[in-house]
C-alpha cells in the first residue's frame, strides 16, 4: 500500500488534516519513515507542517519556548540552550541529530525520549495546535488517548540555574547507543542542603517519568553520600523498567540507584 | 498509487524524475536517478551506509521522502571526485587501507565530508563522534579514523 505526504504551510492546516483516519504527523521522520519502510500499516497518510514558529527558539526572562519542529543539532547550536546540550547530543549520531525534532522525541518510546527526560526534569509544559497548554508529566501519560489529530507545537519551560541541571545517559554502545538509562535532574541548594529537587528517568517505564518518591526524599538534607542514600532507595518507588535488547528490566533496576547516586554528587 | 515528481540538484545537476509517493530518497536515487553511492544496509537509521548531505547538513536518505526534498541541494559521494581526480578523503580511505568489503565507505565519507567541512582541523575525538552514527562490520574502524585524519593534514598542507 502507498503512502501519501501532505504538507501545510501552518500547523493549524496540518491539524485540521490530522482528523482524517489513517494520518500520522511527521516531524523529522526518524521514527515515521523507518515505519513505513517496515511496512506499518497503521496509516496511509503522511502530514507535516513547514510553519516556521514550529522551528523558532526563544529564550528570553520570562521562559524559553522550543518549537516542536527544532531539531537536537538546532539544540546542540543554540548558545542559550548548552544546558540542554548533553541531552540534545545524546540522541543518535550526526545526521540522526539533524532529523530528529524536539516534538518527536516526546513520541518516542523507551529506550528513545533522552531529550524528553531533560525537559520533564526541567518541568516543561506542552503546547498543542488548538486546545493550550498542558504539563509535559501529564501529556506523557495522556499521549496515546490524545488522538492523532493532538499537535504539538512547542515546549516552554524555565531556565534552570546555573548548574543546577543535570543530565546522564548511559549505554553500552560507544560513543552511541540506545540508553540502559536516562537521568536528568534539576536540584537547587541552600545552606548546604536541597532546597528543591526535580529528577526525571527514561527506560524505567516505556516512557520517561518523574521520580517523585526521590525528589521528597532529597529535600532537606546534603547533597552527600549519606544524605543521598534515602533518595536511592525511594528511586525504585514506582518504577517498571523495560526489558529488551539493551538491557533487562532487573540490570536496569539494579544499576538505577549507582548512577542516580553518581549523578547527584557530581 | 499516484506517481509525483520530485526536482533536485543532485551533485552539481537538475534532476527530475517521478517517483510513487513515499518513496525514500535513498531509494529515488538508486532506482531513480542511477546514483548507487548511497547504500541502504538497515532502512531504520542504524547503520548510516545511505548517508547523503541535503542543503549542506548530513542526513539519512533512507529515512528521508524524496517528495520533501523538492528543491534541495543533494551530494552523495558519487559527486566528490572531480572528474579522474578523487576527493581528498577518497584518497586517504585507499591510503590508509579504510575500506574492506567497502559497503559502509560512501556514509562514512559523507560523514566525515560534513566534519571536515565544519571542522578542517579535527581530533581522534572529533572523527570518532563525526562517524558515531555509521557502522562498519569490517575494519574496526581504526583505518577510518586515520584515514579521515589523513585527509584533515592533506587539505591543511596543501592550503599552508
Ligand atoms: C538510528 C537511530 C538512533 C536513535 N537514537 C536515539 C537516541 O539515542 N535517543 C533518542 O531519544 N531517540 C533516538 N532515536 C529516535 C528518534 O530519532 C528521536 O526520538 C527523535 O527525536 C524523534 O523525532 P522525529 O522528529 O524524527 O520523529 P518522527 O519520526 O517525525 O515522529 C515520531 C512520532 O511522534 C509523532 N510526532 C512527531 N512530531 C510531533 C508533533 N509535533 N506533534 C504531534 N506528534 C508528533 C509522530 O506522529 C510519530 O508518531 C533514534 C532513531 C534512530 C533512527
Ligand atoms: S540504510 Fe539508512 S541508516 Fe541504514
Ligand atoms: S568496510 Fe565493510 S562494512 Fe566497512
Amino acid at each position: 500500500m502507498g503512502i501519501s505526504l501532505q504538507t501545510f504551510s501552518t500547523a493549524s492546516e496540518a491539524q485540521a488534516a490530522l482528523g482524517v483516519s489513517g494520518a500520522r504527523y511527521m516531524g523529522g521522520g526518524t521514527l515515521v519513515v523507518r515505519a513505513v519502510n517496515e511496512g506499518d500499516l497503521l496509516f496511509s497518510t503522511i502530514v507535516r507542517t513547514t510553519d516556521p514558529a514550529l522551528s523558532a527558539i526563544g529564550t528570553s526572562d520570562a521562559g524559553v519556548r522550543i518549537g516542536a519542529s527544532v531539531t537536537m543539532s538546532m539544540v546542540l547550536a543554540h548558545p542559550g540552550l548548552s544546558y540542554l546540550a548533553p541531552a540534545a547530543r545524546a540522541v543518535g549520531g550526526p545526521a540522526v541529530r539533524n532529523m530528529a525534532t524536539v516534538g518527536g522525541n516526546l513520541f518516542a518510546p523507551a529506550p528513545y525520549g533522552d531529550f524528553t527526560v531533560a525537559l520533564l526534569a526541567l518541568d516543561a509544559k506542552v503546547s498543542i495546535s488548538g486546545s493550550g497548554e498542558m504539563a509535559l508529566e501529564a501529556f506523557l501519560q495522556e499521549r496515546d488517548s490524545l488522538g492523532a489529530s493532538a499537535l504539538v507545537t512547542s515546549v516552554t519551560f524555565a531556565a534552570p540555574t546555573p548548574d543546577s541541571f543535570r543530565f546522564l545517559k548511559v549505554s553500552r554502545v560507544h560513543p552511541k547507543g540506545a540508553a540502559v538509562l536516562t537521568i536528568a535532574a534539576d536540584i537547587r541548594e541552600e545552606a548546604g542542603s536541597v532546597v528543591q529537587a526535580r529528577i526525571a528517568l527514561g527506560c524505567m517505564a516505556d516512557r520517561a517519568i518523574r521520580a517523585h518518591a526521590a525528589e521528597v526524599a532529597l529535600v532537606g538534607r546534603p547533597r552527600t553520600k549519606e544524605g543521598i542514600a534515602p533518595a536511592l532507595t525511594a528511586a525504585l518507588e514506582g518504577i517498571a523498567p523495560p526489558t529488551d535488547a539493551i538491557a533487562s528490566a532487573w540490570y536496569r533496576r539494579e544499576v538505577l540507584p549507582v548512577h542516580l547516586g553518581r549523578l547527584l554528587l557530581s | 498509487m499516484a506517481k509525483i515528481s520530485v526536482q533536485f540538484t543532485l551533485n552539481g545537476s537538475e534532476r527530475a524524475e517521478f517517483v510513487e509517493s513515499g518513496t525514500t530518497l535513498l531509494a529515488a536515487l538508486r532506482d531513480k536517478m542511477d546514483d548507487t553511492s548511497p547504500k541502504g544496509g538497515c532502512h531504520q537509521g542504524a547503520c548510516g551506509a545511505c548517508t547523503v548531505m541535503i542543503d549542506g547538513e548530513l542526513r539519512l536518505s533512507c529515512l528521508t521522502l524524496a517528495e520533501t526534498c523538492n528543491g534541495a541541494q543533494i551530494r552523495t559521494t558519487a559527486g566528490l571526485a572531480n572528474g579522474e581526480v578523487l576527493h581528498p578523503l577518497q584518497r586517504a580511505f585507499e591510503d590508509a587501507f579504510a575500506a574492506q568489503c567497502g559497503f559502509c565507505t560512501p556514509g562514512m565519507i559523507m560523514a566525515a565530508a560534513a566534519l571536515l567541512e565544519r571542522n578542517p582541523n579535527p581530533d581522534r575525538a572529533d572523527v570518532v563522534e563525526a562517524i558515531s552514527g555509521n557502522v562498519c562490520r569490517c575494519t574496526g574502524y581504526e583505518p577510518i579514523i586515520q584515514a579521515v585524519l589523513l585527509a584533515a593534514r592533506a587539505n591543511s598542507t596543501s592550503a599552508a
